[in-house]
């Protein structure tokens, strides 16, 4: 029993989370994935410095210019150019900024709508040094629509994961701390609920207005709140029966302090264990959206659209694998974070509870 | 030869030895109890003796069973030894029995496991009714086909013990077989145990913390301290020239004196007036409620400045739930007044300003702390409640101040209760009650988790708060020598209603109804003097 100084004892983990450290560390595939999965989206969180068709920085006549942050008229760069937003993948703007000054593209200088100029061939067309997976029927490059497309799948995930944990977690405290007739109906209100069939709806959804991120973000929430409500409402069943939840109650605590301080943390275990394979449930199922048409408008950067081209061009292979290695990719990733997680938060590989 | 032998047996956990060096012999007819406080290696010395022990738990030195070596035996012959040669009884007779099967299937199958032939059924059914019937119980013809839920905390220990019988065995290890009972339970089932031994020829070893049950049901006695036996000896020896300090602690333990004096015309704090904490039953997919368990009917009791009023029953009298509703913790019917104000119907949230005024101490001092907070956090929770404009500072002081009075160390507050001793949690339990300044404390069993050494602190620790603040305490517990050093009054409790009541001194002196008068005897006698019938899981009006 080691007795530390107050403050030093402060702002560091409690011994149980620091012993849960300690599994999540030990459980080395999770761990490595963890730290991939945390590179990657880095990475694509700043995709527009990494895949984009205008270059990083423009030197003209003696100014530096920036593309990439500020749109510049085209007659900017010669007399002969239209007063309109600059092209810079134009020969001829490029011959002329070259002349008076120099610029630095990005390491893929297409961007996810960037059609794709002198192919040679009919557009899907196969890898090569310019374009590193090919690209696809329009002519797009598939290395940039995969980047874009994994930041935007990633975070609807995540968008989508933390709002339905945030209100199944909400739902279930209620049903569970005041049970009763609220658990009652609550929980008939679920049945009916998760018994409408969530495709059709948004089928008929699609047809009236066109799904943007957020739209759809919003109507797949309405359905997937559900996931973690049994278990976060069996936790909060089980922990207002507990002595010191009855004691806090006896000293006066409000319900809602009750909640958070002393039954929430309980809870917790659970949905923490479940977000990752929450978070790749919702990438899944917005690929497979994308996948059927039903998904983000069209144009946008889609691991299900690019999917659904592989399987319309099974002549372009490139396609299809470049997809599946992507979400299969990501998807291993999260289910391996998941695992660590699991083993780190299970009370009988970490001792005391 | 001994039943058993025993010779320098040490049980380690890897590195860490929990039981060291330990000899013993017990021979067919004599008990031997084997005594010592929680975490004394008791236990772990008895589940070594059918190599029981948990994994990762290693035995060494000798043991006999009728001369063989059980360390070292085969699987086979172990099994046989197992249920066969040697029963074994546990503390918690409903996670011992299997919850899905018919007590007269669980103990026909300890019977068939043994025998080489294969009884016929019927003939399997009437052994198992004669041991039940041997093991006292009650109606054991018809209620073979009941299942461990339908039946009481004795009667599932009755079914434990036919178990245990049933190929009779030389030698019964009975480990702390009565703590989960009440008193005249545990005064039968006591008995029990000495009539089969003495019928039988048994070997009994009997594990248990509780001294009073060693004078009444042992021979002899080996006293444990931290994984060594520091003292051997017969009984009445052993009782009146104990020889090692540890000994003579453990029998200076007994609980002295009586409560402190009452104050000159004490003032009520707390009165209830007819109260009754009703449970509704509910069925069917509507639930509606078919009837009601009355948990607590028509009880009326005050409890002033600076006195201690005993709430004294067995499990299932209702004790608890009256505790609950005089704290408006539980719904009641009826009229409670604290200090003139009706608080029975009062809406929670005004109720929760005067929660201050009102406090309660549980039993089971792990269960009561958070394990994911701080001391400090902990006891200072009520402060955040009620008196918000203190500073972190004072805050700090006030608790601090608390845990001092209790007799925890400064350096307590940045530890987790999990760092604690069990009388050290209820030392937490009672600080974060006390630094609210409240003037009514519930107590339920704050004592009956704890070892007898350190009730007795625990007891002298109330006792002091209670003279030097004045406190009123409501003391709720079916442990009859605990009550009689705190108690002023004493309110006997029974299937929800009131049996008894009156001052202390009178209701042990003189009880006038045979239910005080058998918990009194089962409390300091260990006798079952009336044949009382417990209520079962189940009744409903």
């Amino acid at each position: 029993m080691t007795t530390a100084p107050l403050a030093a004892r402060r702002g560091r983990l409690s011994p149980l989370n620091r012993r849960r450290l300690v599994a999540f560390r030990a459980h080395r595939r999770g761990f490595y994935s963890l730290w991939i999965f945390l590179g990657l989206f880095g990475i694509s969180l700043f995709a527009g410095f990494v895949a984009n068709d205008r270059p990083l920085v423009v030197r003209f006549e003696g100014k530096t210019l920036f593309p990439i942050f500020t749109d510049y008229s085209e007659d900017r760069f010669g007399p002969d150019f239209m007063p309109t937003e600059a092209d810079y993948t134009d020969p001829d703007v490029a011959k002329a900024i070259r002349a008076h000054g120099w610029m630095i593209w990005p390491l893929i200088p297409f961007s996810y709508d960037t059609t794709v100029d002198n192919l040679g061939r009919a557009a899907p067309s196969p890898p090569s040094w310019r374009n590193w997976l090919g690209t696809d029927d329009q002519a797009r490059d598939v290395l940039a629509r995969v980047i874009y497309g994994f930041r935007i799948s990633v975070l609807f995930g995540f968008t989508l994961t933390a709002l339905a944990s945030a209100i199944g977690v909400l739902a279930g405290a209620v049903q569970g701390y005041y049970g009763g007739l609220t658990d009652l109906f609550f929980q008939r209100f679920i049945e009916i609920w998760s018994g409408l069939p969530d495709l059709f709806m948004l089928i008929i959804l699609s047809s009236i207005i066109a799904p943007s991120f957020w739209v759809l973000l919003l109507f797949l929430l309405l359905f997937n709140w559900m996931n973690l409500t049994g278990v976060v409402r069996a936790e909060f069943l089980r922990g207002r029966t507990l002595d010191y939840v009855r004691a806090a109650r006896a000293l006066g605590v409000g319900d809602f302090a009750v909640m958070r301080r002393h039954i929430l943390p309980n809870a917790l275990v659970a949905t923490l264990t479940f977000l990752p394979f929450t978070l790749s449930g919702s990438v899944t199922i917005l690929a497979s959206l994308d996948f059927l048409g039903f998904g983000l408008p069209p144009g946008s950067p889609s691991l299900g659209e690019l999917i659904s081209q592989g399987r319309n061009n099974l002549q372009a292979p490139w396609l299809g694998l470049a997809a599946f290695g992507v979400l299969g990719g990501t998807l291993i990733l999260l289910i391996f974070i998941g695992e660590a997680v699991r083993d780190a938060f299970n009370p009988r590989k970490t001792g005391f509870r | 030869m001994s039943l058993i032998e025993v010779e320098n047996l040490t049980v380690a956990f890897g590195e860490r030895r929990v039981v060291e060096d330990v000899s013993f012999t017990l021979d067919r007819g004599e008990t031997l109890a084997l005594v010592g406080e929680s975490g004394s290696g008791k236990s772990l010395t008895a589940l070594s003796l059918l190599r029981l022990l948990p994994p990762g738990a290693v035995a060494t030195g000798q043991i006999r069973i009728d001369g063989r070596d059980v360390l070292g035996m085969p699987e086979r012959e172990l099994r046989n030894l197992r249920g066969g040669k040697a029963g074994m009884i546990f503390q918690e007779p409903m996670t011992s029995l299997n919850p899905l099967h018919r007590i007269g299937r669980q103990v026909a199958e300890a019977v068939s496991l043994h025998t080489k032939a294969t009884l016929p059924r019927d003939a399997l059914r009437r052994r198992a009714m004669t041991l039940l019937e041997q093991a006292g119980f009650p109606d054991a013809t018809h209620r073979l086909d009941a299942f461990p839920h339908q039946l009481s905390g004795g009667q599932r220990q009755r079914v434990m013990i036919a178990i245990a019988l049933a190929n009779d065995p030389a030698l019964l290890i009975a480990d702390e077989p009565t703590t989960a009972l009440d008193v005249t339970i545990e005064a039968q089932i006591l008995a029990l145990l000495d009539a089969q031994k003495a019928a039988r020829g048994l070997g009994l070893l009997l594990i248990t913390h509780d001294l009073g049950i060693v004078q009444q049901h042992a021979d002899r006695v080996a006293v444990m301290k931290a994984g060594r036996i520091v003292e051997t000896g017969e009984v009445g020896q052993l009782f009146a020239r104990p020889q090692h300090p540890y000994t003579r602690m453990l029998l200076a333990a007994e609980p002295k004196g009586g409560p402190p004096p009452l104050p000159l015309n004490p003032a009520p704090v707390i009165a209830a007036e007819s109260v009754g904490v009703h449970f509704a039953i509910r069925r069917g997919v509507l639930r509606r409620a078919q009837g009601h368990v009355r948990a607590v009917d028509d009880v009326s009791l005050v409890v002033r400045q600076g006195e201690t009023v005993g709430l004294v029953g067995e499990s299932g009298s209702g004790k608890t739930s009256m505790g609950f509703a005089m704290l408006g913790l539980e719904h009641a019917e009826g009229r409670i007044l604290f200090e003139g104000q009706d608080i029975a119907h009062l809406p929670e949230r005004r109720l929760r300003a005067m929660r201050a005024d009102m406090q309660i101490v549980f039993q089971d001092p792990f269960g009561s702390l958070s394990p994911r907070m701080t001391v400090e956090e902990i006891v200072a929770e009520g402060l955040r409640v009620h008196e918000r404009g203190l500073t972190a500072a004072q805050r700090h002081a006030k608790v601090a101040a608390a845990l001092a009075e209790v007799g925890l160390p400064e350096n307590a507050l940045e530890r987790y209760p999990h760092e604690f001793s069990g009388g050290q949690r209820q030392r937490i339990a009672i600080a974060r009650a006390m630094v609210l300044e409240p003037r009514f404390v519930v107590l339920d069993e704050p004592t009956s988790a704890l070892d007898r050494s350190v009730q007795t602190q625990i007891v002298d620790l109330l006792r002091r708060l209670q003279a030097d603040h004045g406190l009123a305490y409501l003391f709720i517990s079916h442990d009859l020598r605990i009550v009689r050093a705190l108690a002023h009054r004493i309110i006997v409790l029974r299937r929800g209603r009131v049996v008894e009541e009156g001052p202390a001194e009178e209701i042990f002196e003189n009880p006038q109804q045979d239910y005080t008068r058998a918990l009194i005897a089962a409390a300091f006698e260990g006798k079952a003097v009336l044949d009382v019938d417990e209520p079962g899981p189940s009744f409903v009006e």
